[in-house]
């Protein structure tokens, strides 16, 4: 991890001129290769002809075969490619990626190719094309010993390459989960520190870190946006920090936002701070349902109760704000009291 | 001391000698147990009436001490303990056997209530519970059959499940629809029957995510 950030900004121009650079390389091994033999020839020492063609592709052969077994060994110790956040640049690097992967398989088969038509060529110089048929089921029975031998090799590479990349990803996961819990949990547990003085602060603030941890870990956060039951969850989220009351929210089934639903919300909310404020300090209910027929919020308190035709004219909260809202959107609203069994406030939406 | 006999099983100490400590006054708490394996050992030697049981422990958590003692001792009754309020938690031990689950933050005396509640036999369904079964039951199943009665919430005892959803007790329930306590712990018990022996695909998939 540590290493990233220097190693990092000189990924992007690689791949390209890897395949460009290894046509190059064996191009130029290639044409070195035959100046020195045709200066050998020149020179007089000499053995045949036949062997200048083969000479020449077998070492351009060799020099991108060579190349390409330096890549890989390198790909271990790279930085972890998952650092970066951002989605595009993670995608940059994975196409870089599978770029780089397909041109070193194309240059280990350009390499192969030209190492194998050097044999041939020489093979046919000398005429010994006919015995080669033997040769080549001898080279079968290498290539099978070869690839007995050196199997457990690649595959221990192959699975530390995969585990390189899982302990990658876990490490990234772990700093963000580091980044997060420092961001809230651990802010939190500050401020608690600091207010340990105030029961009731103490107790907002475990509540509503409470709630944001539980959001984060269901991951719910954002496909819930824009619904109702998401809406009423922030709402109870507010009521409970501005009045340190807990507020419980209960939902069945869930619909999206529009004017009348949102009008919805916004009276549940002026009803959970009412309960909040009458409700004697006991514990907020607030239940939902929505369905085919009718969305329908139910916010219970546990208080002392009052009548609802006694409320004075100037009490704007529960005359505007409940029932006249709710009615404006086609909805209904009852408030049922009693002093014993607290205020229970029903919205209707059909 | 005429309170139920209590055994708390919980992994951290902290939590259950708060526990002990709220309870020890309304119930007689009869050992604690920090694993799996002792919780099975101080249950099958106490054969207490109610264990609190958490919900998440090491080693299989509280769903696997209910799958060891159940069927050696079908008296004990469960009562679960969470700081979890997820669905697929919730239905996994109800599902297990589990009478009630309720969530850590419920208060000392309402604790012990609803240890005696369920040591009585009743089915203790918390608010948000209540609304988990509600939607779990939302629609008419796709399937008829034989299991069709246990597929399916009757209207009174979905009316029972949400007012208990809106944050009624039972006899408030009770007053509101006119009926007898004994009735609503009657149908609230047959939700509960219901939910642990549906096999409605919401509950099934709820209690894979918990691998039950």
């Amino acid at each position: 991890m540590a290493t990233s950030p220097a190693a990092v900004p000189q990924r992007p121009s690689r791949p390209g001129l890897l395949t460009r650079g290894s046509v190059e390389v064996a191009l130029g091994a290639a044409l070195l290769a035959l100046s020195l033999l045709l200066t050998l020839r020149a020179t007089g020492a000499w053995f045949s002809d036949a062997l200048v063609w083969p000479l020449v592709l077998i070492v351009a052969g060799t020099a991108l075969l060579w190349r390409r077994s330096a890549a890989p060994a390198a790909v271990p110790v790279e930085p972890p490619r998952r650092v970066e956040p951002s989605p595009a640049v993670r995608a940059q690097l994975e196409s870089e990626e599978v770029r780089e992967r397909a041109a070193v398989a194309s240059r280990t088969g350009v390499g192969i190719a030209l190492v194998l038509s050097a044999g041939l060529v020489f093979l046919q110089a000398t005429g010994s094309l006919s015995a080669a048929r033997d040769v080549i089921l001898a080279v079968v029975v290498v290539l099978v010993v070869l690839g007995v031998i050196f199997a457990p090799w690649a595959m221990r590479l192959a699975r530390s390459l995969t585990a390189e990349r899982s302990e990658r990803i876990r490490s990234q996961e772990r700093a963000e989960l580091a980044a997060h819990l420092h961001d809230s949990v651990l802010q939190t547990l500050a401020l608690v520190q600091r207010s340990s003085h105030d029961p009731r602060e103490v107790a907002a603030l475990a509540r509503s870190q409470e709630r944001e941890l539980r959001d984060w870990l269901s991951g719910r956060s954002e496909e819930a946006a824009g619904r109702l039951a998401r809406a009423l969850e922030d709402a109870a989220a507010d009521v409970e920090r501005a009045h340190g009351v807990p507020v419980e929210v209960v939902t069945v089934g869930d619909r999206d936002l529009d004017s009348a639903s949102e009008a919805l919300v916004a009276a549940a909310r002026e009803a959970m701070v009412n309960a909040a404020k009458f409700g004697g300090g006991h514990p907020v209910d607030v239940y939902a349902e929505a369905g085919s027929q009718r969305t329908e919020v139910f916010v219970r308190d546990r208080g002392s109760g009052f009548d609802p035709d006694a409320v004075p004219g100037d009490r704007r909260g529960v005359r505007e704000s409940i029932l006249g809202r709710m009615e404006r959107h086609g909805g209904k609203a009852r408030i049922l009291s009693s002093p014993d069994g607290g205020t229970e406030v029903e919205l209707i939406l059909p | 001391m005429n309170g139920p006999r209590v055994v708390i099983v919980d992994d951290h100490g902290l939590f259950r000698s708060g526990v002990r400590a709220e309870l020890e006054e309304l119930v007689a708490i009869a050992g604690e147990a920090a694993t799996v394996a002792d919780a099975v050992e101080v249950i099958g030697r106490e054969s207490p009436d109610v264990v609190l049981l958490d919900v998440h422990m090491p080693d299989g958590g509280g769903v696997e001490v209910i799958r060891q003692i159940a069927p050696a001792q079908p008296d004990v009754k469960f009562l679960a303990l969470s700081v979890s309020d997820a669905a697929e938690d919730v239905i996994a031990v109800i599902r297990a056997g589990a009478r009630g689950y309720v969530t850590k933050t419920i208060s000392g005396p309402e604790l012990a209530d609803a240890a005696r509640r369920v040591h009585g036999g009743d089915a203790v369904f918390s608010p948000r519970l209540a609304g988990f079964v509600l939607d779990a039951f939302a629609d008419a199943p796709e399937t008829g059959g034989a299991d069709d009665e246990l597929d399916q919430l009757t209207p009174r005892e979905r009316e029972v499940l949400r007012h208990i959803a809106r944050g009624y007790m039972y006899k408030e329930v009770a007053l509101r629809l006119g009926i007898s306590a004994k009735t609503v712990e009657a149908h609230v018990s047959s939700v509960l029957r219901k939910l642990q022996l549906s096999t409605r695909h919401e509950l099934s998939a709820w209690a894979a995510k918990r691998e039950l």
